[in-house]
């Protein structure tokens, strides 16, 4: 278990920004629908929603922009336009009749100011609000690399190679000294991963300067 | 360069008898670990001291040797180092320097444990080296620095002494200046009064290094308490040493115990050993001078059935003796009562033998006076004993060569084997120096106090000096690694554990200063102007 520093909190989920609602969740992860079409949040990056009692953080790690009513699929329409954006501008319609929702795999939650890079002990609620992490808080969070564990250990339709790199390339953003921080990250991984090489050059791969 | 007291890594496996694994930290560099250097493991309860005697590499996993990563990538090199790819060093811990009731009254103990799982391990401090060789005092004198440090490493003269040591080394390794560097010791805190039988006339006076510099011997450092006894006359005046005795044996001096020693030196058959014996008893003193004297078989004495060849066999080899200069068929004085007078008096005998480098005459030498010497000790010390008198002052005496003395086929019968054996007793010791230490009779080797080996490479030589030594397989490593100038290995008595030294500098004229006790320096000072 890890513990990070004491941290004004309520400060930080201010500046977050909020893009979008729960509307599926489970013990190890939830979906979201964005407010806007397309203002999905980057594969890897640390989302947050809040209950009464916690705030649970997840990894993005699937979205997808589909219709509306699954069984209407769109149909091509820029056959006389002559740039996609006027595709939209001709049908405003299509804003409503689509939408984008992105799946976070939960890798730990904060109570009473603490963090806990495990599973809370209850799932999102849905129409919780979803935030996306400002970059001091991405520091916080991934100041222990245990998440890391979570994500390994998780079945999902991505990679996880993929998802592991994506995630901490995110993360290093959120540093001054990238590098140090992909060092210490791909350290914890050659541990983690020591019993499978393969997986771990494919992520050393995908996350190296 | 690796700081003092750098976290090297963790333990995590060992026994008490052969020693812990450690892995290294990410942070240390495996090529930054050397054999021989000292580090300290901070138990739970207490602080073991222990030296690197071996270092390796290791991976998680097996794969990854066969499917080496990109490590021209720095990215990826700076990844795996110190997580799939490692470094272990395998250390023997050898003292216990806090932590219990013990170390804390009586200093430093013997590890009778080993430090638990995942205990820290640190290189060790100037501090601990310290606590551990002590600092120079009245007996403990300054040999040398463990690889990279400055702390001195000091021998304990007094428990030196105690028993028969022993300088190996290849041939221009530095066993010379080691035996010097003792030698400096013992003079400088007055332990011990030596006799060196010095074959190539080193010790005495001034000789050159390899490097063709002049280097002062203890003569000229200690002027007063050395005498410089001499073989050859010429020689010495030549390289103008101030020679205190020219030493001439008569020819009545020697006995036949002399020649069996000589037997392979000069081609002797065990008959003529025999023989030998016989004439001695039918001549009487004069017997050398007779047996040469004789023409055949037929001027034998009655009673005395020696063979024709034998005789020519024992009269070929009794006239290389008889050519020596040296043998006089009356000596104008005792050399043994002279070295005697002088060793009473505290002063210390190095007997030059000059030109005849010879082996036979050194054998013959030494042997002959050794056994004198050891019988007037004998017999003062049996004095001692019944007349609670002082016993003699103890005595070292240097051999150069030891392997003709002490090897399996003679060593029971020499006087050297006895010393060695016999050891403190007496108050007689030995200080080996030799190149050859397979061709000692292992039973003197083991009764050794302290070793001081420079670089070895032949096995069995390894295998000979190692012998009865608890850690034999680690220190082996560590002595095959040795640097060939100027790095010792030291263990036994004299030192608490086995070290890795760099020999202390001999040869400026600061390092003679160092010597030299600061009252007598005045005296001297004119030798380094």
């Amino acid at each position: 278990m890890s513990e990070s520093s004491d941290t004004t909190l309520s400060e930080q989920s201010t500046s977050a920004q909020k893009i979008g609602e729960v509307i599926e969740a489970s013990t190890t992860g939830f979906v979201a629908q964005c407010y806007e079409l397309y203002q999905i949040p980057p594969l890897g990056s640390l989302v947050k929603t809040k209950d009464q009692q916690f705030e649970l953080y997840g990894i993005v790690y699937n979205a997808a922009t589909t219709s509306l009513e699954p069984g209407r699929r769109p149909i091509a329409r820029g056959k006389d336009e002559t740039t996609e954006e006027d595709i939209y501008r001709s049908s405003p319609q299509l804003l409503k009749l689509l939408k984008s929702e992105f799946g976070a795999l939960v890798v730990g939650h904060r109570q009473d100011k603490k963090l806990y890079h495990y599973l809370p002990p209850t799932p999102a609620r849905i129409h919780g609000f979803v935030y996306q992490c400002p970059p001091d808080e991405v520091k916080e969070f991934s100041q222990s690399f245990d998440f890391l564990n979570i994500i390994i250990n998780a079945r999902l339709p991505v990679s996880t190679e993929e998802l592991i790199s994506a995630c901490i390339r995110q993360m290093s953003q959120a540093y001054e000294d990238r590098h140090a921080f992909l060092v210490a990250a791909g350290k914890e991984l050659a541990i983690l991963l020591s019993g499978n090489l393969n997986q771990l050059k494919a992520i050393l791969g995908g996350i190296r300067g | 360069m690796t700081q003092e007291n750098q976290r090297l890594g963790i333990v995590v496996s060992g026994s008490l008898g052969k020693g812990v694994e450690v892995r290294l930290d990410s942070s240390a560099s495996v090529e930054d670990m050397v054999v021989g250097r000292f580090v300290t493991i901070e138990g739970q309860k207490r602080r073991f001291f222990g030296m690197i005697t071996d270092v390796s590499l290791g991976v998680t996993d097996q794969k990854l040797s066969l499917t080496p990563p990109d490590v021209s990538d720095p990215f990826i090199a700076e990844v795996i180092a110190g997580t799939s790819t490692f470094g272990t060093l395998h250390v023997s811990p050898s003292l216990v320097i806090s932590g219990d009731a013990a170390t804390m009254l009586e200093g430093p103990q013997p590890v009778k444990t080993i430090p638990s799982h995942f205990s820290v391990v640190k290189l060790a401090s100037q501090r601990d080296v310290e606590l551990v060789f002590g600092t120079e005092d009245e007996k403990r004198f300054f040999i040398g620095t463990p690889l990279d440090m400055e702390t001195k490493v000091c021998l304990n003269l007094e428990e030196l002494v105690k028993r028969s040591n022993g300088v190996f080394g290849k041939s221009g390794t530095g066993k010379t200046f080691l035996t010097r560097l003792l030698l400096i010791g013992m003079l400088q805190k007055g332990t011990a009064v030596n006799l060196v039988f010095d074959m190539h006339s080193e010790y005495g006076w001034e000789s050159r290094d390899e490097r063709g510099r002049r280097v002062k011997a203890l003569k000229q450092l200690f002027s007063s308490q050395v005498a410089v006894f001499t073989l050859d006359e010429e020689s010495s005046r030549r390289r103008r040493v101030s020679t205190d005795f020219v030493v001439r044996i008569g020819y009545d001096e020697i006995e036949p115990e002399d020649i069996a020693l000589l037997r392979q030196t000069l081609n002797l058959t065990e008959l003529a050993v025999e023989a030998v014996y016989q004439l001695s008893g039918r001549f009487g003193k004069s017997w050398l001078q007779d047996t040469l004297n004789l023409k055949g078989t037929e001027e034998l004495p009655e009673g005395l059935n020696i063979h024709e060849g034998t005789l020519q066999n024992l009269q070929r080899g009794l006239a290389t003796i008889g050519r020596l200069p040296f043998l006089v068929s009356n000596a104008p004085d005792n050399a043994v009562k002279r070295i005697l007078e002088y060793l009473d008096r505290g002063i210390n005998v190095i007997l030059e033998f000059g030109r005849y480098t010879d082996i036979t005459a050194y054998i013959l030498v030494a042997n002959l006076l050794t056994r004198r010497i050891h019988a007037r000790y004998r017999e003062g010390m049996e004095r001692a004993i019944g007349e609670a008198t002082a016993p003699p002052r103890p005595l070292v005496i240097t051999i150069e060569e030891a392997h003709r003395f002490l090897n399996p086929e003679v060593a029971s019968q020499t006087i050297f084997g006895t010393i060695a054996r016999e050891m403190r007793k007496y108050n007689v010791t030995l200080l080996v120096v030799d190149q050859r230490p397979s061709g000692i009779d292992s039973e003197v080797m083991s009764q050794m106090g302290t070793k001081i080996t420079c670089l070895l490479d032949d096995e069995r030589d390894v295998d000979s000096v190692l012998t009865g030594v608890p850690n034999k397989s680690e220190l082996k490593s560590v002595l095959s690694k040795l640097e060939s100038k100027q790095q010792a290995l030291i263990f036994g008595h004299a030192v608490p554990v086995a070290v890795v030294v760099r020999t202390r500098e001999y040869g400026s004229a600061q390092s003679y200063k160092d010597f030299i006790p600061k009252e007598a320096e005045k005296d001297i000072e004119k030798l380094w102007e």
